[in-house]
């Protein structure tokens, strides 16, 4: 017995290096915004967000979400403020009184990714409906995102416009984001609907080209919603309000307008005058 | 992709840089998966002892219970924290979510029955060396546990780097409660789900092997710490 009682002595001493942790909380001029993948992964907070706050002082903190679990966040009082692409679901929220305020921000597309080899030949499609008659017809692979978000829904409401009730072999749900999709799609030669602004920015296509697009049925609006401060009163109101009057403003549309990757403009704003 | 050699180049290139993003997140990851170790140290090793010590019961199905903790998946760790810190949840006055604090929870959850389990495991084998000399000496239980966690410190250091490297290593649960808000929650494994999302590849595989790198250096460091202090100590 070489060793007599010392209590703390098997700590390793790697441990003790991180004790001292500083105030973690967000800073008080910050607030949470419960946003969608593709918003994220397009880069457009890139831009957006350094300009509101050298115009207001206030920090955006983005959590990235399918739209199903931003308004799920937003629900449960864990989001300052909501930017999703959902019109349906955005008017429902504020119909339940989650929400006090919607007002349209701007829009980008969603477009049909696949195969170079285009089995299903939806290139000379004239209408996305006929797209997509076309791929079930051929039972030609398509990848649905599967998870709620904005898109999944999207997606869902083309296909019943279409009158196809996807399903079988050629059908899969994946259940993951925008960006994973379009890494699986490659992967296995599907098809995919995506929005246009994380299809240009992602760098992984392999074989997949934009195969189709321009169906006025493909128009992608994103929302701005205050959420209530009744149901709420915790949350940063008075920033979140700014932030929804700024997206909304001449400069805020302004900077969605000046975003491009490979000089391509992705968002085109379009809040009511 | 795998062998993709331009991972190394930018593994090599973020490194070289310093690229002060990359150096926030690594910072970030440490300090959250070093204070979820230390924490759930300070309850599991005293705890695993306890188990070795006391005899109670039910022990049995507290060690099954643990055992199977080992298992717990990451996601489920994260959702459980979630619904506890989210606003909604019963400790959501202390608004916790989406900070770092709520990812050293999680991570201490995932942890915590490995330390514990593992811990009860490298006392048991010395207990039964140890346990007839101590009786006979009178040493209390309590006044036992210290002597037997120190004497078998070495292969706890193994058991705590076997929880850091859960920590460091898990994305589900602090993708979850953390949000991987730039800058402020955004760790290394959330970073390279999200550069994966954006189909950059080989910087998602280069933010792997940084830290694959990372906790190769703390293995190292813990190694050389256990090989002098066995050499000095004996």
């Amino acid at each position: 017995m070489h060793a007599r009682v010392r209590p703390f002595a098997p700590l390793p001493a790697l441990c003790l290096l991180s004790l001292a942790l500083p105030p973690l909380a967000a800073a008080d001029d910050s607030i949470t915004l419960a946003s969608t993948t593709s918003t994220e992964n397009s880069g457009l907070f890139g831009e957006l967000l350094p300009a509101f706050k050298a115009a207001t002082g206030i920090q955006v903190n983005v959590v990235a979400v399918g739209t199903g679990q931003a308004f799920e966040l937003a629900r449960r009082g864990d989001a300052d403020s909501l930017l999703v692409h959902d019109t349906a679901g955005e008017e429902a929220f504020v119909a339940e009184g989650y929400g006090t305020e919607r007002a349209d921000v701007m829009t980008n597309d969603f477009v049909i990714i696949g195969p170079g080899t285009d089995p299903a030949r939806i290139r000379d499609a004239g209408t996305v409906a006929d797209a997509l008659s076309r791929i079930a017809e051929a039972e030609a692979p398509f990848a649905s995102r599967g998870d709620d978000s904005g898109t999944h829904r999207a997606e869902q409401r083309l296909w019943e416009s279409a009158g196809v009730m996807p399903g079988g072999e050629w059908y899969r749900e994946l259940g993951s984001g925008m960006g994973p999709t379009l890494n699986t799609a490659a992967a296995m030669d599907a098809y995919t609907l995506a929005d246009r602004a994380t299809w240009v920015a992602f760098e992984n296509p392999q074989n997949l080209e934009l195969l189709f697009e321009g169906d006025e049925a493909l128009f992608n609006q994103y929302g701005s919603i205050l959420i209530s401060a009744e149901r709420h009163p915790h949350l940063q109101h008075d920033l979140a309000e700014q932030w929804h009057a700024w997206l909304i403003s001449e400069a805020g549309q302004q900077a969605i307008a000046d975003y491009t990757v490979n000089g391509q403009q992705l968002f085109f704003p379009n809040a009511a005058e | 992709m795998t062998g993709d050699p331009n991972a190394f180049h930018i593994a090599l290139a973020l490194v070289l840089n310093l690229d002060a993003a990359l150096f926030d997140i690594v910072g970030l990851s440490l300090r959250v998966s070093l204070t979820a170790v230390t924490l759930a140290a300070l309850i599991g090793l005293p705890m695993g002892a306890a188990l070795v010590l006391w005899a109670f019961p039910g022990r049995g199905g507290v060690i099954v219970l643990l055992n199977a903790l080992m298992g717990l998946p990451p996601v489920v760790a994260g959702l459980g924290v979630y619904l506890l810190l989210s606003r909604a949840g019963p400790l959501g006055q202390f608004g916790l979510l989406f900070t770092p604090s709520a990812m050293v929870v999680a991570q201490m959850l995932l942890i915590l029955p490995i330390i514990a389990a593992l811990t009860r495991q490298q006392v048991e084998e010395l207990h039964g060396e140890y346990r007839d000399q101590l009786q006979s000496l009178g040493v209390s239980r309590l006044r036992m546990m210290p002597t037997l966690l120190w004497d078998a410190r070495f292969g706890l250091i193994t058991v705590l780097l076997a929880g850091f490297g859960r920590a460091s290593a898990e994305v589900g649960a602090v993708m979850i409660v953390g949000g991987n808000i730039e800058g402020v929650t955004r760790v290394m494994t959330t970073a390279i789900v999200l550069e994966t999302s954006k189909g950059n590849l080989p910087l998602a595989l280069g933010l792997g092997l940084v830290l694959l790198g990372l906790v190769t250096l703390i293995n190292a460091g813990a190694y050389l710490v256990g090989e002098f202090a066995r050499r000095r100590l004996g």
